[in-house]
């Protein structure tokens, strides 16, 4: 295994470009709205000394399109090797693009939207039940919010108030096919948790240390949810707010381009539209 | 079942602190043993199904067993891909009570109805999918499967007196158990509690020089594929009862042992064919309407005798 090394957004945003244009795949804007958060969960939010102890916290990517923001952290942690990274999306590899949890550091496999939250609420409940400390933290897209699931969970945990349990919802304003005002619009997000009876902080999903203040939890017993105002492909121009980078690879002229902007501070993203 | 079933988990519980339970909103008069005994163990998650299973997951990975509990088709249908992409494709030791197979629940309507659940849950990989045909095989079938480390689909019939004749409560994991020894070359195959119409068919087709033998299959998945083959080695007539769609349960499992196997005895399937025309009633009458009476069994099985085609080794008695 490779020496552990500081898990920084950036450091994050190069492994998605460069394993996405080696696998030739998309949801890169995604992946890139993620990884300040990422980085924040990674970078010490998450107590996690060993994926293998039983006491560690448990993270779920609930929006497991997004997989290979994570592949890139539990690279940076020193978890999964150079050589198995550069398996992603191969023939036989266990890096697909949604995680899988036979990968050490995946917890649980995800990829069907609206799925996640539920999980974590057993294994938040699990915690209290065991008498552990241990924190479980689930990030969500904002268009899984549509799945009704997602709020069922959201009931219990409120309900039972589980508040070791802390759902992000990075709200890039984006799915699929548009804008998610335009399909099933989702304003006031943190209006919506409140009204389940969840501690909501809404924070700039770019910002390492509001989102890492948020991931501290609620003071007040209730779940907490962190809305992470976000940008969508967030350090590419040219991907930033455009939906065809949920799906498409990119050329070699648009690799080359975003490889030299990613690290660029000077390519800060427009405000988010709310 | 439910009764005795829910005795045991609170049996098992005293001695075992991983067990909890969890109920979508149901078990009136039946979960209550468990949860006044154990309230820091049992959750009522409110009528949100997938999220009873989504959160039974993330107890498991944690080291507990979890049991939900619901109607049968509200336990498979509504939450089923949270069972693939939960439970089953993680391995986890989650337990899914399904009460009310078939037309139990008769009164209340198709919503109510599970005649699809052992079709789709046998299409899990690796998920231990049981049926037993009365409370004393429910309660061995518990006993024989509560520690297993994967998942388990458990479906119980609400009936907690009856028995199926020459059952005996026996019940083993990929095993299926002869209720009534009969002529091998006419062998009825039976899953739940519609076993007990399948003996008393047998009973009627004796008389009628029919001598059929009787089998249970309660252990779905694994199916009890080597038994099944022994069965069938001198039959020319096979006829499958259930009370769920011939499609996908007990009548496809029997036929794809017998196809893929190259036998050469007919497979007969009596089990519901048809959708909800509107027409309503009791158990024993919606049973009836689709062929699974006893008359309507000792019929099926008739007609399939008598259009089983002469072989050497068919039919020798009669």
């Amino acid at each position: 295994m490779p020496a552990p090394e500081p898990v920084t957004a950036s450091a994050i945003r190069r492994i998605v470009l460069e394993q996405s244009k080696r696998a030739n795949v998309g949801h890169i804007g995604s992946c890139l709205s993620i990884a300040d958060i990422i980085a924040a969960l990674y970078g010490g939010g998450l107590d996690i000394a060993d994926p293998a102890d039983a006491e560690r916290d448990r993270f779920i990517l609930s929006k497991g399109h997004a997989a290979l923001a994570l592949y890139a952290a539990l690279h940076l942690r020193g978890w999964l090797s150079a050589d198995e990274l550069n398996t992603f999306c191969g023939d036989g590899s266990r890096l697909g693009v949604h995680p899988e949890h036979h990968q050490p550091g995946v917890d649980f496999s995800t990829g069907s939207l609206g799925h996640g939250l539920a999980m974590g609420v057993g294994a938040a409940l699990a915690a209290r039940a065991q008498a552990s400390t241990r924190r479980v933290v689930v990030l969500l897209s904002d268009a899984e919010c549509n799945e009704g699931a997602v709020w069922e969970a959201a009931m219990f945990a409120a309900q039972h108030r589980l508040s070791d349990l802390v759902a992000i919802i990075d709200l890039n304003g984006q799915q699929a096919l548009g804008y998610t005002r335009d399909i099933l619009d989702l304003g006031r997000m943190a209006e919506r948790w409140r009204a389940f009876g969840w501690d909501a902080q809404v924070v700039d999903g770019h910002d390492p240390a509001a989102l890492a203040a948020s991931l501290r939890g609620a003071a007040t017993g209730q779940p907490r949810v962190v809305v992470a105002e976000t940008v969508f492909g967030r350090g590419v121009s040219f991907m930033q707010g455009q939906v065809r980078w949920h799906y498409l690879p990119m050329s070699d002229a648009e690799y080359a381009q975003a490889m030299e902007e990613v690290d660029q501070p000077s390519c800060v993203a427009p405000s988010f539209a709310s | 079942m439910r009764g005795a079933i829910v005795r045991i988990l609170t049996e098992l519980a005293a001695s075992d602190p991983r067990i909890v339970l969890l109920t979508g909103d149901l078990g009136f008069m039946v979960v209550e043993e468990f949860a006044e005994r154990f309230p820091e163990r049992f959750w009522n998650v409110g009528v949100a199904e997938q999220d009873m299973i989504g959160i039974a997951t993330g107890m498991a990975e944690a080291g507990f067993i979890p049991f939900t509990y619901s109607i049968a088709t509200f336990a498979a249908l509504r939450p089923y891909e949270f069972v693939r992409n939960g439970p089953v494709h993680h391995r986890l030791p989650v337990r899914i009570l399904a009460v009310g197979g078939g037309f139990e629940y008769a009164n209340a309507g198709p919503t109510h109805h599970g005649l699809e659940d052992l079709a789709v849950m046998r299409a899990l990989p690796d998920l231990t999918v049981l049926a037993p045909a009365d409370h004393e095989q429910a309660a061995a079938a518990l006993r024989a499967t509560w520690e297993l480390p994967g998942p388990v689909y458990l479906r119980l019939g609400k009936d907690d007196r009856s028995v199926v004749p020459g059952l005996g409560g026996r019940f083993q994991l990929g095993r299926a158990q002869i209720v009534r020894q009969g002529d091998t070359h006419v062998v009825i195959v039976a899953v739940g509690p519609i076993a007990r119409a399948a003996v008393a068919a047998a009973e009627i087709l004796s008389e009628q020089g029919i001598d059929a033998t009787v089998a249970v299959v309660a252990s779905v998945a694994p199916a009890p594929v080597q038994d099944l083959l022994d069965l069938f080695r001198d039959a020319g007539t096979v006829v499958t009862v259930e009370a769920h769609s011939i499609v996908g349960g007990l009548g496809s499992l029997v036929s794809e042992v017998v196809a893929g196997h190259g036998l050469g005895c007919r497979v007969t399937r009596c089990g519901v064919r048809s959708g909800p025309d509107g027409v309503g009633g009791g158990e024993a009458f919606l049973n009836a309407r689709h062929g699974l009476s006893r008359e309507g069994i000792a019929c099926a099985v008739e007609e399939a005798v008598m259009a089983a085609p002469a072989g050497p080794a068919l039919h020798s008695t009669w």
